[in-house]
């Protein structure tokens, strides 16, 4: 550090004897953990406000003295400014940093009063580690390896508490496993805006319950269980499922919306077993809705699509490869493309779309009730990366009637769909009986029963890819786990199709792709797949500002504001 | 860290060494005697060895007197198994059973015999003394498939520990009994 | 020679094979058992036959002793797979084993085993073919063995096979020259003056009736045992096999039956090296050096027992004592003593034993000499 700091509005603090620079009123805790210092802490959460109630975070704290009939600063004989310590240890969530202040994390006095809080936690909490779905991430066990005392001196009976509650449909509470940090209570309350927790009862006694009559069962009750920092709440669907230390860590993106939350995929041996949220502060924070959680019960569905098809028949990747492409050189095709699909099996799909001539491109639009939230209200999360990679120009319909008109005319005699139910999007069966269909798709649905090819694709969770979300921010996602037998990644299928349409060998995965990406795509100039940051890489939409997008405002998205700046 | 190496000086040998015939017949002389020593053999099938104190033989599970299975699936053998032999499918006790305080029970629990290296990591790791390595040592089968030891085989092979903390009942006679307000 | 003759010479010298046989199976059985015993160990004492097993006392103790393992190892030779495998020259890799085998059945015939007076009084000498080039025949014949080696070890088309045959030959040829000059003072001494010449065995015997070579002529003897050894491949002078070094040496590529011949060759090899150290050395059918059994007998009046079948008998069975001893000695020193380094073998063969030998002669001669002259 120089001898002037530079004015960036920081200023300085000294934790454990060393200068930190940090923003005026930062958490304590945040600023510790941003220079490498660890306070342990339950209750406080970086995203929620500060409580204060578990007590762990305690550290000395003191000021520069100050001179009360001067006001000038107090000095030790060697000219150094005069520390006056709190005659108390402070809590650190609850402190904020202020010009000069001094911390210590590592004193006796910070030692014995964490080992005093914890070992009163550990009073009434249960040995149910070994049946405790938290252990393996538990605060509790870390912080008691960490900073207790190795041992109990607890002789009496511990308290009774309800055990295996369940809260709401996808919730299950131990209460005596509860350390009661209100983590919970705060999220329901600020976060989720939906208030159904709190606490009964006093001292000890105290219980963590739902308001009577009430159940937590909004879309975002999951979270809870991830800022638990005990197994107090848990997931009822991954309730004994699979240790956490046994499981894989992958990360990945929300499909459900065009929010695109950030998650984390936990899976053991090509299993998925839950999906968490994976902290983007631009994005969801820490964050994400329940309905995400599920997807990863697509992989395993009885409706996956695990062979190849011509006409019914099971076949194998070339002739059904083969038979695709006779199909679309016959000419008269139309592509139905996809918002679930991935911008570089977009990009594919437009190349395939150019060396048919110039095939129509259609995508279906999906529109739900957005929550404010995380739930945007466009369901395909990728409708932006569509119009980046100019495989459409404007936004999708939800019904394809032009479409049902090309049919009946009889001007469009093959369909090339990927992922798309068609009789969802309005056509009817008689139109589709007039068409040949060419079908990549994951799950076996309406279409995939009627198409003369079905091409076996996987799901988001076994390829490689990227998104781009409603803040044009472009988002990749990694594969967790290897596909079924039988089924191919998509790219892999729609570059075979390009191929063989072009008698040209293309590109196949999503690093190749992504250097004609790069090359081709102004939006994307000089990206390439590994380019991506973990958080991802905010493009500038700006040029399609006139596109009458549906999305309303959610957690770190606001269109108006979006317009506005535009505006000024 | 200098550590000390002492060089031995090869003798040179003796003349009759070098003759090597009076080595032969000192040979001769001590395999002859070895000849009529008592013989260590143990006739395996009808002698038995003795079995040491902590000696690691096959690990199996074990139920409890009250004939409740001790292990809970924490896992953490599965984990510490340093061969991969062991396999768990975790599950819940269904709300019916006598047992269902404990929650937790293992739907499936195998053990690859063919993999086993008998450290015994797993009978140690065990929070609930549920994994206990016995003497058994000659296992035997007609297939590779029957030396994945199911959970039916290592409870048969395992029986009852005559134990006496009954953590779990302690625990259910409090929740009964409830809070002295 | 008539047809009866040819009969009776051809139920000889099958009942003689199937002796040596025997004789070789359970040279197998002692090398196991013997080996056990230096070990610490019981040696096979499973196998047994339902009868036999269940008598009292005497089923138990010859299943103990193992009596029954030759034949549960032949029977295991019989019936494992016999693997050709694709990279041999299959005429003789075939070829080898046979070539093994027969040498050392084809040298029992000239080996005498006993002797009798008939009714005339004349000495008759129990022996397939009394031919008087009996020594030099059996060297001849025992030479071709390593043909099989040598054979086995080119045919087997492999590195180990063939380092195996190459070093048999070697070793054949190192040690067979000292063994030839180990054996001359004896027919120096026989084939005195005024004797008709003869490299008969019998004639050998005939001549130790008194005194045994090894007490006359030791260094002779010496010579000749050791020559023994690596002419028989027995360790320490294990070459060909060096299963240490060379995995099985000439053998590697062979299993079942023809791995048999290979096994049961070295044992008639054995067998017949142990007949005729006994023969040339130890006085043969003579039962104890220094004094003739049958002079003894006569002066005692118990001349009843070194004439007609019991004489036969005692003379086969001193016979058939010192052989077995020879055969225990092989394997009491093959499970004492390790293997020399092919070098070593090489440089005993010829800078000690070969020296040796011809020194040896010269002394012998020199001293015939002078005991003819002098005495």
């Amino acid at each position: 550090m120089s001898d002037q700091p530079k004015d960036d509005g920081l200023i300085t603090i000294n934790l454990d004897g060393r200068d930190v620079r940090c923003r005026p009123g930062a958490n304590i805790v945040d600023v510790a953990a941003s220079a490498g210092v660890e306070i342990p802490h339950y209750c406080y959460h970086p995203k929620l406000t500060v409580s204060g109630n578990c007590r762990m975070c305690l550290v000395e704290m003191g000021m520069p003295g100050r001179d009360r009939a001067t006001g000038k600063p107090m000095t030790n004989p060697d000219g150094s400014p005069l520390i006056q310590w709190m005659p108390g240890p402070a809590i650190a969530c609850g402190t904020k940093a202020a010009p000069g202040m001094h911390i210590r994390t590592t004193s006796d006095v910070v030692k014995k009063c964490r080992e005093g809080v914890q070992e009163f936690l550990l009073i009434n909490h249960p040995l149910d580690c070994p049946i405790c779905d938290q252990a393996g991430e538990c605060r509790l066990q870390e912080f008691a390896t960490g900073y207790g005392k190795g041992y109990s001196r607890f002789e009496e009976q511990k308290n009774v508490k309800p055990k295996r509650t369940q809260l709401g449909p996808r919730v299950t509470l131990d209460d005596e496993r509860c350390i009661l940090c209100s983590r919970c209570i705060r999220f329901s309350r600020e976060i989720a805006k939906d208030d159904v927790l709190g606490f009964t009862e006093r001292g000890s006694y105290s219980t963590l319950t739902c308001y009577p009559g009430k159940k937590l069962e909004n879309n975002y009750s999951l979270n809870t269980v991830d800022i638990c920092p005990v197994g107090a709440l848990t997931s009822t669907d991954f309730r004994f499922k699979m240790r956490v230390w046994f499981l894989k860590q992958t990360p990945s993106i929300d499909t459900e919306t065009s929010t695109g939350c950030n998650t984390e995929v936990w899976s053991r041996e090509g299993k998925i077993y839950r999906i968490t949220p994976r902290q983007n502060d631009a994005v969801n924070d820490t964050w994400m809705p329940d309905s995400g959680r599920e997807l990863y019960k697509q992989v395993e569905a009885p409706t996956r699509l695990k062979s190849f098809l011509v006409r019914g028949q099971a076949a194998s990747t070339a002739d059904a490869i083969r038979e695709a492409t006779t199909l679309l050189k016959s000419g008269s095709v139309a592509i139905v493309g996809s918002g679930r699909a991935s911008v570089e099996e977009q990009w594919v799909l437009k190349k395939i779309a150019t060396a048919l001539g110039g095939a129509s491109v259609r995508l279906v639009s999906r529109v739900g009730q957005g929550d404010d939230l995380l739930v945007s209200a466009d369901r395909n999360p990728n409708v932006r990366g569509a119009l980046v990679t100019g495989l459409i120009s404007k936004l999708p319909e939800q019904k394809l009637t032009d479409l049902a008109a090309d049919i009946d005319a009889g001007r469009v005699k093959t369909l090339l769909v990927h992922g798309e139910d068609l009789t969802a999007a309005g056509l009817t069966e008689a139109q589709l009986a007039k068409v040949q269909i060419v079908a990549l798709a994951t799950q076996a649905d309406a279409i995939t029963a009627k198409a003369a090819v079905v091409l076996a694709g996987l799901t988001v969770f076994e390829k490689f890819g990227s998104f781009v979300n409603q803040q044009f921010r472009l988002q990749k996602f990694v594969r967790a786990v290897p596909g079924p037998d039988g089924a191919a990644d998509d790219l892999v299928l729609l570059a075979s199709l390009l191929a063989n349409l072009t008698g040209v060998s293309t590109a196949s995965t999503v690093d190749t792709v992504w250097t004609s990406i790069a090359a081709e795509v102004p939006l994307l100039k000089g990206l390439s797949f590994q380019a991506i940051e973990p958080t991802g890489v905010v493009l500038d939409g700006s040029s399609f500002a006139g596109l009458p997008f549906v999305e309303g405002k959610s957690l770190r998205y606001d269109p108006a504001a979006v317009t506005a700046v535009k505006a000024g | 860290m200098a550590v000390g190496i002492k060089v031995l000086e090869r003798k040179p040998l003796t003349w009759s060494e070098r003759m090597y015939l009076p080595e032969i017949a000192a040979g001769l002389r001590r395999t002859w005697r070895l000849m009529w020593k008592p013989k260590v053999t143990i006739e395996y099938p009808e002698q038995r060895p003795p079995i040491p104190a902590g000696y690691r033989g096959a690990p199996t599970l074990v139920m409890d007197p009250n004939g409740r299975e001790k292990c809970v699936s924490c896992q953490l053998c599965e984990f510490v198994c340093p061969p991969k032999a062991i396999r768990i499918t975790p599950g819940e006790i269904p709300a019916d059973s006598p047992h269902a305080h404990v929650e937790k029970a293992p739907q499936e629990f195998e053990i690859d015999m063919l993999r086993c290296i008998y450290c015994g990591l797993c009978q140690e790791v065990c929070p609930e003394e549920a994994i206990w390595l016995q003497t058994t040592y000659s296992i035997t089968h007609t297939s590779r498939a029957d030396f994945v030891h199911n959970k039916k085989k290592l409870y048969e092979m395992g029986g009852t520990l005559p134990d006496e903390h009954f953590k779990w009942d302690k625990k259910l006679a409090a929740e009964k009994h409830g809070n002295a307000h | 020679m008539d047809w009866l003759d040819l009969l009776i010479r051809v139920a000889l010298g099958l009942v003689v094979i199937s002796v040596v046989m025997g004789v070789c199976m359970y040279s197998v059985l002692a090398e196991r058992k013997v080996s056990a015993w230096i070990q610490g160990r019981v040696g096979p004492n499973r196998t047994s036959l339902p009868i036999i097993a269940a008598i009292p006392v005497v089923g138990r103790f010859l299943t103990r002793l193992g009596i029954f393992q030759p034949l549960a190892d032949g029977g295991k030779f019989l019936f494992k797979e016999d693997v050709i495998p694709a990279h041999v020259n299959k005429i003789y890799f075939v070829l080898a084993p046979i070539i093994a085998f027969v040498p050392a059945l084809v040298t029992i015939s000239v080996v005498p085993f006993g002797q009798y007076f008939d009714a005339a009084g004349a000495v008759k000498t129990l022996i397939l073919a009394n031919v008087d080039v009996g020594l030099l025949f059996i060297f001849a014949f025992a030479s071709l063995g390593v043909y099989a080696l040598v054979l086995s070890g080119w045919a087997s088309n492999s590195k180990y096979p063939f380092l195996g045959g190459v070093r048999a030959s070697a070793q054949l040829v190192s040690y067979e020259l000292a063994m030839g000059l180990a054996v001359l003072p004896v027919f120096i001494w026989i084939n005195g003056p005024g004797a008709s010449g003869s490299l008969s065995l019998v004639r050998i015997v005939e001549a130790q009736h008194n005194w045994w070579f090894v007490l006359t002529q030791p260094l002779s003897a010496l010579v000749f045992v050791i020559a023994l050894f690596a002419e028989t491949n027995r360790l320490p002078f294990d070459m060909p096999e060096s299963e240490t070094d060379l995995v099985g040496g000439y053998h590697t590529e062979y299993s079942s039956f023809k791995f048999g011949f290979f096994f049961v060759g070295e044992y008639a090899n054995m067998t017949v090296g142990a007949c005729v150290i006994t023969l040339v050395f130890f006085g043969g059918w003579h039962p104890l050096p220094g004094f003739d059994w049958i002079e003894v007998a006569g002066m005692t009046g118990w001349a009843w027992l070194a004439t007609g079948i019991p004489g036969a008998l005692i003379a086969f069975a001193t016979f058939a004592a010192k052989v077995v001893f020879f055969l225990f000695f092989f394997i009491w020193v093959r499970w004492t003593v390790p293997r020399f380094r092919y070098d070593q073998v090489m440089s005993i063969g010829w800078r000690r034993l070969l020296p040796l030998a011809i020194a040896n002669l010269i002394v012998c001669a020199l001293g015939i000499a002078a005991i003819d002259r002098f005495l």
